[in-house]
């Protein structure tokens, strides 16, 4: 990768192609000029915004990552079912509670995506995060055994994300 | 437009509206704060997930042409769902909302209340 | 059969936006309020998405886009508010 004058030349490879294909969703075609356009695009904007964006991300393992994706999606399918069953039946027989997950993960961009995570699937919403000392309060709707609750979601959604994105580049 | 395609938009259609009307009453009827937050953040998104499949599959069998922009929308608020959310309940962290009786670990009882310094 | 059942989908998530509505007017927190509105615009954008469908148009994908991004920028803003007491600082 060449460099100018301390810069590199594609700071961020994701981010530039998550943006080519937002250009071309965008205006809903594949024509030749849009791609060129697109192109373009994906590579000036993070060109000149590279001082924004302190960590460049590195997603090592693809495969895991893509069946994290899929994992999550299906997890929100059946969360999905599971709550409207859970706000249709009795209010009486639910046990909300609130959670501490400790956190090993370390990096910012990380952390979010496990956050955003937990939102989205079974019943259960991140409500803090309390960097200092390294735990996410998380609100579940119906929890009965909260010390499996956290073991479940430390093994399910925090370990995949810890070897996808953080395990190589310490 | 074959009547296969027209069963499949209808089904994409139905539960979309399905899930959106039951995430609504969600938060109609249940009874805390920090309870009512987990119907908008999952039901609504996958209810507007759902309209977004059938809309796709409308406009791509009734134009004979791939139309995927709409997917912008459901890519959209699957981001900002769960940051909304999360900002929402920390505001009512922050006033230390009344909660259900049954909730187990709040973090401001047992004399802990300064614990939750949000800042 | 295509078109009743987009006006069935309509009158549902008509349904939904009332109940929002019902949680919007008696409260009993500003947070709850925030929450009514947030899930509003989120079925507002379910319904233009069903409108567009209904008239055949793909023109009100950019209003949905639109109330989307709105949408996000003004919960974000009023629980800020309501977590510091300001906006921007």
């Amino acid at each position: 990768m060449s460099s100018l004058a301390g810069k590199k030349l594609f700071p961020h490879k994701l981010l530039s192609a998550f943006m080519l294909g937002l250009w071309l969703l965008i205006n809903n075609t594949i024509a030749p000029g849009h791609w060129v356009l697109g192109l373009l695009l994906a590579w000036a904007i993070p060109f000149f915004t590279q001082s924004f964006w302190p960590q460049s991300m590195v997603i090592n393992r693809p495969v895991l990552a893509l069946r994290f994706l899929l994992l999550v999606l299906w997890d929100i399918l059946i969360a999905n079912v599971q709550v409207a069953f859970l706000i249709m039946g009795s209010r009486q027989k639910l046990n909300p509670a609130f959670m501490r997950i400790p956190l090993e993960l370390k990096q910012d961009f990380t952390i979010t995506l496990l956050a955003n995570t937990i939102s989205l699937t079974p019943g259960t919403v991140s409500v803090d995060l309390q960097m200092e000392e390294g735990y996410l309060l998380v609100h579940g709707l119906h929890i009965d055994d909260i010390d499996q609750a956290i073991a479940d979601i430390k093994t399910r959604y925090e370990k995949p994300l810890k070897e996808i994105f953080e395990c190589s580049n310490p | 437009m074959s009547f296969a395609t027209e069963v499949v938009i209808s089904l994409f259609l139905f539960l979309g509206a399905c899930f959106a009307l039951v995430g609504s009453l969600g938060l109609a009827r249940l009874q805390d704060f920090f309870m009512r937050l987990h119907g908008p953040t999952k039901a609504t998104t996958l209810g507007v997930g759902g309209m977004v499949i059938g809309s796709i599959i409308f406009f791509t069998a009734g134009e004979h042409e791939l139309s995927l922009h709409e997917l912008l929308i459901a890519l959209f608020l699957f981001i900002t769902a769960p940051v909304s959310a999360h900002i929402v309940g920390k505001a009512a962290l922050h006033r230390q909302l009344p909660c259900e009786e049954r909730t187990k670990n709040v973090p401001w009882a047992e004399g802990e209340k300064d614990s939750v310094d949000i800042n | 059969m295509l078109q009743s059942v987009i006006q069935i989908t309509m009158f549902i998530i008509g349904l939904a936006l009332v109940l929002n509505l019902w949680r919007l007017c008696i409260g009993p927190t500003m947070t709850d309020r925030i929450l009514a509105l947030d899930t509003m615009y989120i079925n507002s954008i379910a319904m233009l998405i069903v409108f567009g469908m209904h008239e055949k148009s793909t023109l009100y994908f950019e209003g949905a886009l639109l109330i989307a991004v709105m949408g996000f920028v003004g919960t974000v803003a009023l629980s800020k508010y309501l977590l510091r007491g300001d906006i921007i600082e």
